[in-house]
């Protein structure tokens, strides 16, 4: 019995795990679960304490403990709180109500996407004149690398201000600071990328009689491409919080910003971690789904690893 | 017509002549050189900035010129100073020396545990790549409305990145070196001290430099979910409200300034620290 449980497919699977990494991150993530519901525990236990001897009640452990996990408005939202947030936000409402979470995230996702390829794109079209131009090197790359010392959601607010008065709202102005926050990892990424072919490959090229296009298509285009997906990657998440941050100021009404401004206004705080979580799954979506862009292209030019 | 065309020829002239100016001066490549040309190019931006403002009369609203934001900085140094001190130096540098000094403790604390290493390095780098920020009005509510819940969003959005960082830089000593320490007999300690630590050290000022950034924008962000009357994202949002542009860019200006700042700082600590790394002595 315990031979066959040993040479069984699930002790070997668990032994892979330990020696990869489904064990050790499901660990981390139990324990981050369990500090979680202890945090909550003690953080709501002031608020518990104080009802109970307002109403001159004793709480026995349990009940008390089971008070902490349910409270209206949580200090800290136990995660099944946060989940049932979730789902309600994501399942419990019509897609087009203002409480929906499908409807703040596709507000926030649309943004974020439309600023995303903005800002790639014109980080893609400065890399190529940059590598082929000195003087556009040595003029734009050091302010491109200042201005990236700008704490440039300082100006999301600006922005959103100055479209409004010019009456311009919605998508844009929100697509705009995300597309300016995706733009620099771009640009560095496809700078480096670009530059990457060394003297023999260029040799090599020069000997068959290329043309300066096609040393570009056939040779410095194609030898960039892992980095840019390694820059695109931080782009994507870096528009995000972009989006976020633009819909915060101004009050606006719809997106995830404006769901966690709205829930801190009103010291909703479950309404701010389903937010909070909508936001980071979102991330993990974008980011995956760069990945998954990266494995197909690389795969199909041969470069994958 | 006639006059927005008479207008567009001197700023194409200003243009032209900056643009042939740095490509003459792009062939040379020196050191000097190259400053010429970053400097030429801010200045040639800045002016066409002012030109167009000035020709178009375009609305202070929309974009007030370089000399507005000039006067209005030199009007409002108190107003500034204040906000600076609030905002970058106790929210954004306090919560940058704890997020780091965490994050290097949890990394040697985890370095000897290969396990928790894998478990905690991907969780690390997918929260690296969330829109923390969003915890701002938790942590206000948490901690108030002074500076201490900015630095206390600061905390948690820098140590991420430099823990990750760090944990791959105490993980980056190659066998051989590693081998040579266990030869000498070397207690774990000292192999931390002169060995993992040193070569830790560019990836720890890798991270470090990415979250000077971070740190100021999340001391800021933090100021728009509640702030005491002072401070940059507190003054950013009223003077938003008031519509006086030139106030807010003024203090673009400064955070602009204070970044370059502290990343210079920082920068300058690493190559002070990691001169005999490769990339340092080029």
């Amino acid at each position: 019995m315990t031979e066959a449980l040993a040479r069984g497919p699930f002790v070997r699977a668990l032994r892979r795990g330990a020696g990869g990494r489904t064990l050790p991150v499901l660990t981390v993530l139990l324990a981050i679960g369990i500090v979680w519901y202890v945090a909550a525990i003690g953080m709501n236990a002031q608020w518990v304490r104080d009802q109970a001897a307002r109403s001159d009640t004793e709480l026995s452990i349990p009940a008390f403990i089971g008070q902490t996990l349910t409270l209206d408005r949580p200090v800290l939202p136990a995660p099944h709180q946060v989940a049932a947030g979730l789902w309600d936000g994501l399942a419990g409402q019509k897609i087009t109500s203002k409480r929906s979470l499908v409807y703040h995230g596709w507000m926030t996702l649309s943004a974020t996407l439309a600023g995303f390829a903005m800002g790639s794109l014109a980080g893609m079209v400065l890399a190529i004149g940059i590598v082929h131009s000195r003087a556009m090197d040595q003029s734009v790359m050091p302010w491109a690398v200042a201005s990236q010392t700008v704490p440039i959601l300082a100006i999301a607010p600006m922005v959103i201000v100055v479209f409004a008065s010019a009456g311009v709202t919605g998508l844009l102005p929100k697509a705009i600071i995300a597309a300016w926050l995706s733009f620099f990892p771009v640009l560095v990424g496809m700078v480096k990328g670009l530059r990457t072919p060394d003297a023999m490959q260029l040799d090599l090229m020069r000997s068959w009689s290329a043309s300066a296009r096609q040393v570009f298509w056939r040779l410095r285009l194609p030898s960039s491409m892992p980095y840019l997906f390694a820059s695109l990657k931080v782009g994507v998440a870096a528009a995000l919080v972009g989006t976020i941050v633009g819909e915060l100021p101004a009050g606006a009404s719809s997106g995830l910003g404006a769901r966690l401004l709205s829930g801190s206004y009103y010291g909703q705080t479950v309404q701010i971690w389903a937010a909070l979580f909508t936001a980071a799954a979102l991330a993990a979506l974008l980011v995956a789904t760069i990945s998954l862009i990266e494995r197909l292209t690389l795969t199909r030019m041969g470069l994958a690893r | 017509m006639t006059g927005a065309l008479a207008g567009t020829l001197p700023i194409l002239a200003v243009w032209a002549g900056g643009w042939a100016l740095n490509a003459w001066l792009a062939r040379f490549d020196t050191r000097l050189t190259r400053i010429l040309v970053a400097a030429i190019f801010g200045i040639t931006v800045i002016v066409l900035w002012e030109m167009i403002v000035r020709i178009y009369r375009v609305p202070t609203v929309i974009l007030p010129a370089p000399g507005q934001i000039a006067a209005s900085f030199a009007a409002n140094t108190a107003i500034l100073w204040t906000d600076f001190v609030q905002t970058i130096v106790k929210g954004a540098l306090t919560g940058w020396l704890i997020g780091a000094a965490a994050a290097i403790l949890t990394a040697i604390a985890i370095d000897r545990s290969p396990f928790l290493q894998r478990g905690l390095l991907p969780i690390g780098n997918f929260v690296a790549a969330l829109p923390i920020v969003g915890i701002a009005p938790i942590l206000v509510m948490w901690f108030g409305f002074d500076w201490q819940s900015k630095a206390a969003v600061v905390v948690v959005m820098v140590f991420f990145p430099i823990l990750v960082n760090m944990v791959a830089g105490l993980a980056a000593t190659d066998a051989m070196q590693r081998d040579l320490m266990a030869t000498w007999a070397a207690p774990y300690g000292a192999s931390l001290w002169k060995l993992r630590l040193p070569a830790a050290m560019p990836f720890l000022f890798n991270g470090l430099k990415i979250t000077t950034t971070l740190a100021l924008i999340g001391a800021i962000v933090a100021e728009f979910f509640g702030s005491p009357t002072h401070g940059m994202g507190f003054r950013i949002s009223t003077a938003v409200g008031r519509l006086d542009l030139p106030l807010v860019w003024a203090e673009i200006l400064v955070a602009a300034i204070a970044g370059t700042l502290f990343y210079g700082l920082v920068a300058l600590i690493e190559k002070k620290v990691t001169f005999w790394h490769p990339s340092q002595r080029a």
